[in-house]
């Protein structure tokens, strides 16, 4: 019997590696999208051990709503820093002053839609031709049929019925000028992967992500924190809960889950237990069944 | 720490989906995900709300598995969707294929990377065309195990006789295909018989379930680690004052085993030298194996770069400017003789010109069309094709990563076809009732 035998951790691992090495000898200016999520760290280290013992090869570029969490913010600056990354951010604030986007109507707009406006003018503005994401293909069902090369015409879009097909390991990123490419090297990954690898390799992540008391609103089944971005609506009320998140994003829309998860082992086992999927916190999602499909056409991440 | 790292032993099964319309397989996908707990209760209400506002009655399993808009106005599965479970044994990822429209670009892209495929039949229709069709491509794409699921035994009274009938059936077909390992399940996906748990109404049938099946199943040989071969991606060369003279050369290893001490030869300059040191994800590394993604330093300073590849010295590839391949085609433009392409191999790309299409498959029947040499949309064929630079390859029966290509237009850039190389021309075609599984 063979002993050559690689984990499923270890596969995606390589795997992982692999798309990070050819987005690097395929394109000439290619750039890592961070959230500081955990999909976005983990996408940094294997960034890392990738390029290793050189510095990563690109930039990591954050598309800031303003609607942030500070620890995540803070987390960052830090994670930034001890990686010696070249860190790059573009504001959607700056995008609405600017009259390029316009804030949504109504009480406590988000600005996940808007995230796209600003982040194709950064393509544009850097001459950006591949954008690494940690989008998996687990998290909702418009992903699933997501490649890990992703072509998108020169207004950004996404087709999806126009796909280019995906063999073996040959990864097709040629394209005309002004063209771009979304690359998914965790495409893959299931969230309970993700978590098994931070754990594996003992990353740090932003404080949000373990149980902690915080003062939410309950908005129809998603618990929204208390901050200065959420307005409340007649009869709602903050209440102080045992929370925790599942992903971070445009605070107005990423909900907290009641969770007693405080460290990386108990994280794992509630993931494992869990009945709804992490994108189900999300208000965003919830607009209409296609909502996420929508938004990926029109060049989000 | 109360730890539950079993997942840190856990491996990978990656496998396609396949059958006719209604034969069950989104009910089987439903299940298998539903049974392993990878279906969340915000996904069944999504689906129970879409499956309302459509006025079905019946739980629509297939809007969970159907995840584009326009796959859902018009009722169909258009593409290649990854799904994804795990079980306290193994991670899976189901490549799910539409079995209708685009079925051979769908299903050749779903096989290209799968260790095992799961044709399904419904025991009433029994083997049709389209369960030719979906096990000829699995064995096109040398996946090494098949598990052929008869569905819907509750409608044929879980009868034994109707089971034992469709799997003599089976065998005689397949015994045309060169899939090594093959086997039968009888099962119930609406009713659950034999998908996770052993069936109660099938007391005759006793292997095991399709889930234990999926868990079980050995896949430890299935890549070539004998024909040590590394592509090289990309150097890595940084550029600072404490790694000065670091220079090492990246790549996933694409067949055998390299390790440090190892003499190897770079190709195509045929230069040697020996290999210093391989560095893995998680450092220094004695032995390196397929598939991993390694970087490797030599004791000699000589030049490497993309498309160039290592191997040992007494084993090397075939280096050959005209190869023979089973080609299947995607695109909507036929091809072309005499037509230029971008053929990628490895980490290599070179132009190549069709020289002939040899035969063209009925991957119905599996019979050569006779007189007809035209390969479009969907089709699948043999060609010559001629590279401009020496391709470092081997037969896709030895190694799938070095046997594997497509082409692609030099103008739009789009994909349009994927091959698997048999070798070099031969001055005589097999007989002309046979087709290749792309080995020889
Ligand atoms: N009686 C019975 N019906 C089944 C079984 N599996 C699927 N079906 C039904 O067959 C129909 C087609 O199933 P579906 O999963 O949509 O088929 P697909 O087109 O292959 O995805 C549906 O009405 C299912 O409820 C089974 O094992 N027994």
């Amino acid at each position: 019997m063979s002993t050559y035998h690689l984990t499923h951790l270890a596969q995606l691992e390589h795997e992982a590696i692999f798309i990070l090495r050819e987005v690097f000898a395929q394109f000439e200016r290619p750039a890592l999208l961070f959230s500081g999520g955990k999909d976005s760290i983990v996408m940094v280290r294997l960034a890392q051990k990738a390029f290793a013992p050189s510095r990563l090869p690109f930039p990591l570029v954050h598309v800031d709503t303003g609607h942030n969490f500070p620890e995540t913010i803070r987390f960052r600056d830090q994670m930034v820093e001890a990686v010696g990354a070249r860190l790059i951010v573009r504001y959607v604030e700056d995008s609405i002053r600017a009259g390029r986007a316009q804030e949504e109507k109504g009480l406590n707009p988000s600005r996940n839609g808007l995230q796209t406006v600003t982040l194709l003018d950064a393509i544009e503005e850097f001459k950006f031709d591949a954008c690494l994401g940690g989008a998996r293909r687990d998290e909702e069902k418009a992903r699933a049929k997501e490649r890990f090369f992703s072509h998108r015409d020169e207004f950004g879009q996404w087709d999806p019925k126009n796909q280019r097909p995906e063999l073996w390991n040959l990864f097709n990123g040629r394209k005309h000028p002004g063209e771009h490419f979304r690359v998914f090297p965790l495409s893959n990954w299931t969230e309970m992967d993700v978590w098994q690898y931070i754990a594996q390799e003992r990353l740090e992540i932003p404080s949000i992500y373990f149980a902690h008391r915080r003062s939410v609103v309950n908005r129809s089944g998603v618990l929204l924190a208390d901050t200065p971005f959420i307005s409340l609506l007649p009869g709602e009320r903050f209440e102080e809960k045992q929370v925790r998140f599942r992903t971070v994003g445009d605070a107005t829309c990423t909900g907290a889950v009641e969770s007693s998860a405080s460290n990386l082992d108990e994280i794992i086992q509630e993931v494992a237990s869990a009945r709804v999927t992490e994108r189900g916190a999300r208000a965003d999602d919830k607009r209409s069944e296609t909502a996420m499909e929508d938004r990926k056409k029109a060049g989000y991440f | 720490m109360s730890t539950d790292t079993r997942y840190l032993s856990m491996d990978l099964l990656r496998f396609t989906t396949a059958g006719s319309v209604d034969d069950g397989k989104s009910t089987l996908i439903g299940r298998l995900l539903y049974d392993s707990k990878a279906i969340f209760d915000d996904q069944l209400e999504a689906i129970e709300r879409a499956t309302e506002q459509r006025g079905e009655d019946h739980l629509n399993l297939s809007l969970l598995t159907d995840g584009l808009r326009a796959e859902r106005e018009q009722g169909i599965t258009i593409d290649v969707a990854y799904r994804y479970f795990a079980t306290p044994r193994r991670k899976f990822i189901i490549a799910d294929t539409p079995g209708h429209i685009q079925y051979t670009r769908n299903m050749v892209t779903g096989a290209s990377t799968a260790n095992l495929a799961i044709v399904l039949v419904d025991a009433r229709k029994g083997i049709v065309e389209q369960t030719c069709r979906h096990s000829f491509i699995a064995a096109l794409l040398r996946i090494q195990h098949l598990v052929l699921a008869v569905n819907k035994m509750d409608l044929v009274d879980w009868s034994e006789d109707r089971f034992n009938e469709i799997v003599a059936e089976y065998k005689q077909f397949a015994s045309r295909l060169e899939i090594p390992d093959i086997r039968f399940i009888p099962l119930s996906a609406l009713h659950g018989d034999n998908v996770v748990d052993r069936s109660t109404h099938m007391p005759w049938y006793h292997g095991g379930s399709l889930l234990y099946t999926l868990e079980t199943v050995y896949i430890g040989s299935d890549l070539n680690h004998v024909d040590a071969r590394f592509p090289v991606q990309t150097v890595i060369r940084p550029n600072s004052d404490e790694h000065h003279d670091f220079r090492a050369f990246a790549g996933r290893i694409a067949g055998g085993v390299f390790k440090p001490g190892d003499d190897v030869v770079a190709l195509p300059s045929g230069i040697g030298s020996r290999i210093k040191s391989i560095h893995g994800p998680a450092g220094e590394l004695s032995e390196a194996f397929a598939p991993m993604s390694v970087a490797m330093t030599l004791e000699d300073n000589i030049d490497l770069s993309r498309g160039d590849m290592v191997v040992k010295a007494n084993n090397p590839p075939q280096a050959t400017q005209d190869i023979e391949a089973m080609l299947c085609w995607f695109s909507e433009k036929k091809l072309q003789p005499g037509g230029k392409y971008l053929l990628r191999h490895t980490t290599r790309e070179s132009k190549c010109v069709l020289k002939a299409v040899r035969y063209k498959v009925d991957i119905n029947t599996l019979h050569r069309k006779a007189g007809d040499l035209e390969i479009g949309m969907n089709d699948i064929g043999r060609v010559h094709l001629r590279v401009a630079h020496p391709l470092l390859c081997d037969s896709y029966q030895r190694n799938r990563a070095t046997g594997s290509f497509i082409l692609v237009d030099e103008f739009t850039h789009a994909t349009l076809g994927a091959g698997m190389i048999i070798g070099t021309p031969m001055s005589e075609l097999p007989g002309p009732g046979t087709v290749e599984m792309g080995g020889l």
